[in-house]
């Protein structure tokens, strides 16, 4: 079975919800493991990745917390397009994406656990949960480790705990994140202030991909550094606590720019609809930097009853793989080609969202206090 | 352009540095370079990127620290460690560990592990543990010529140990 047949489809993907999903689009949490006796990957030679291979595949494929039906492949196996598909849904890293053989993965049916192996480390496993639920996926990939630890023994010292091909992963082996969509705070200009202060407090915040990325479409990854020294509880109580914050800033940032500047935001917001649905060649980046202020228009209510799965599903499919995997001829297209199929797909996808009602912002600011 | 430490040299090395969003441009001498220690901009990029801000002076301290040592067991060097970031295997942090710290205290709340433990390190630790903790009990009750209790000890002893 190929991955784009495993995979469940973006439109229905992106229906799952969770709490606080108008901001938090997903949450991660990241354990990196490796074996005792066998060098990391970055610096074994082949029969070693091999070896490690060979002994962490069956033991992941036959976990019971992954259930039944899982995917799995050995990365040389898969194609560019489905490895970037996989990147596409932060199933996988793009560094995963760039291995071959002695590498693989295994992800489960819901596609809320995923594991990599020979990755940087032996072992990358994430669990992954709609909206803010940070415990919920810790819990998830605790129990995964725990498993695991019955069936191999990883590479682990008293005083530095787990340990892992770069220092900075060291101690828990811990990188707990979560993709948030603030496009107030970029409109309101506050958002250098917010990544500051973030950075402050240790913490990362990065782009759409991770590490080295754009934020594009408005989006932007908040994740730990610090790993060792700190218990996993503590490291995701803590995240939670600057997420429910970041959060408040972005829904005041969206209050207050209605209220103050309701024609800059109606115009982000209209002019973002009027190109969505009228271009006849998009580039990727400048679809989603749109897709972004039509999910806004969804959150405050200009679009009437759009529901913003449908906007996330636009979101992801304006994406390379997504696109190219999507065109019913399956020819390879250029990019010039894509972007007029990205633009159709558009066309298409926003024929069903009605015209933005100004009312739904100029109205809500007459009214004494909505809330 | 001029050095801007001797103020007298052709500036050949370029470095620009981005630190708490502030952007500083050293323009120096090969000489001047050297002395700072800018001769191996890359180096330094690559560790700050890294490890963050900070981190690649503490490396450059570390790798000098731990001198010209090679893991037994990979074969990693200290060349290799302070190149790459990274380190080659599990026994590397033994290797290593000599000036690890100081590069673990740039980068870590803490340089001790605090945090999940695996359950088969738990078992041996209790293990351990629970044998010390017999031992001491019947050396004071042979000290306080408590002889029953030191037999029942001894017995707990003896099959403690052929559990494990």
């Amino acid at each position: 079975m190929s991955i784009l047949e495993f995979l469940i489809p973006a439109s229905e993907a992106c229906l799952r919800g969770g709490p606080n999903d108008r901001i938090v689009l997903s949450s991660r949490v990241r354990l990196a493991r490796n074996l005792t006796n066998v060098p990391f990957p970055s610096h074994s030679k082949k029969a070693d990745r091999l070896r490690a291979f060979e002994t962490l595949m069956p033991a992941v494929k036959s976990l019971p917390q992954l259930g039944g039906d899982i995917f799995y492949e050995s990365m040389d196996r898969l194609p560019a397009l489905d490895k970037q598909l996989l990147v596409e849904r932060h199933l996988i890293s793009r560094e995963h994406a760039a291995k071959n053989a002695g590498s693989g993965i295994v992800l489960n049916r819901q596609e809320d656990l995923c594991v990599m192996v020979n990755e940087e480390d032996h072992l990358r496993m994430q669990a992954l949960r709609p909206g803010l639920q940070l415990r919920q996926a810790w819990t998830a990939i605790d129990a995964v480790d725990s498993a695991l630890q019955e069936r191999v023994e990883f590479a682990f010292a008293e005083r530095y705990g787990f340990l892992t091909a770069c220092p900075t992963n060291l101690g828990t082996g811990i990188r707990v994140s979560a993709m948030l969509h603030l496009p107030g705070l970029v409109l309101a200009e506050q958002i250098n202030q917010i990544i500051q202060a973030v950075n402050k407090l240790g913490l990362a915040v990065r782009g759409l991909y991770g590490e080295g990325t754009e934020a594009l479409g408005n989006v932007f990854q908040v994740s730990n550094q610090m790993t060792l020294g700190e218990p996993e509880g503590e490291i995701v109580e803590r995240i939670n606590k600057v997420l429910l914050q970041i959060i408040e800033h972005e829904e005041n940032a969206r209050l207050s720019q209605m209220e103050k500047k309701p024609a800059v935001l109606l115009n982000h917001i209209g002019r973002a609809y009027g190109v969505l649905s009228n271009s006849w060649s998009i580039s990727s980046k400048e679809a989603m930097n749109l897709v972004s202020f039509l999910r806004l228009g969804v959150d405050l209510g200009v679009f009437g009853p759009t529901p913003k799965s449908l906007t996330d599903e636009l979101f992801l499919r304006s994406q390379p793989a997504h696109l190219q995997l999507a065109h019913p001829l399956r020819e390879k297209l250029g990019s010039d080609e894509r972007d007029l199929f990205r633009a159709q797909m558009l066309r298409e996808r926003t024929a069903i969202i009605p015209k933005p009602d100004p009312q739904a912002l100029l109205g809500r600011r007459d009214k004494e206090s909505p809330e | 352009m001029v050095c801007q430490f001797c103020k007298s040299k052709e500036a050949t090395v370029h470095v620009t540095e981005i630190a708490d969003n502030k952007v500083k441009k050293v323009d120096a001498c090969a000489v001047c370079a050297k002395e700072k220690n800018y001769n191996d901009p890359a180096a330094f990029a690559i560790a700050d990127h890294l490890l963050g801000l900070g981190a690649a002076q503490k490396m450059e301290e570390a790798s000098e620290a731990v001198g010209a040592l090679s893991c037994d067991q990979c074969g990693y060097t200290q060349a290799d460690f302070k190149k790459s970031g990274r380190l080659g295997c599990a026994r590397c942090y033994d290797i290593f560990s000599e000036g690890l710290d100081s590069v673990l205290k740039t980068m870590h709340k803490d340089t001790r592990h605090r945090g999940k433990v695996p359950v088969s390190v738990k078992r041996a630790a209790s293990g351990v543990q629970r044998l010390q903790r017999l031992n001491r009990d019947l050396q004071k009750a042979v000290a306080q010529e408590d002889f029953e209790t030191a037999a029942r000890l001894r017995d707990e002893i003896k099959a403690f140990k052929a559990s494990e």
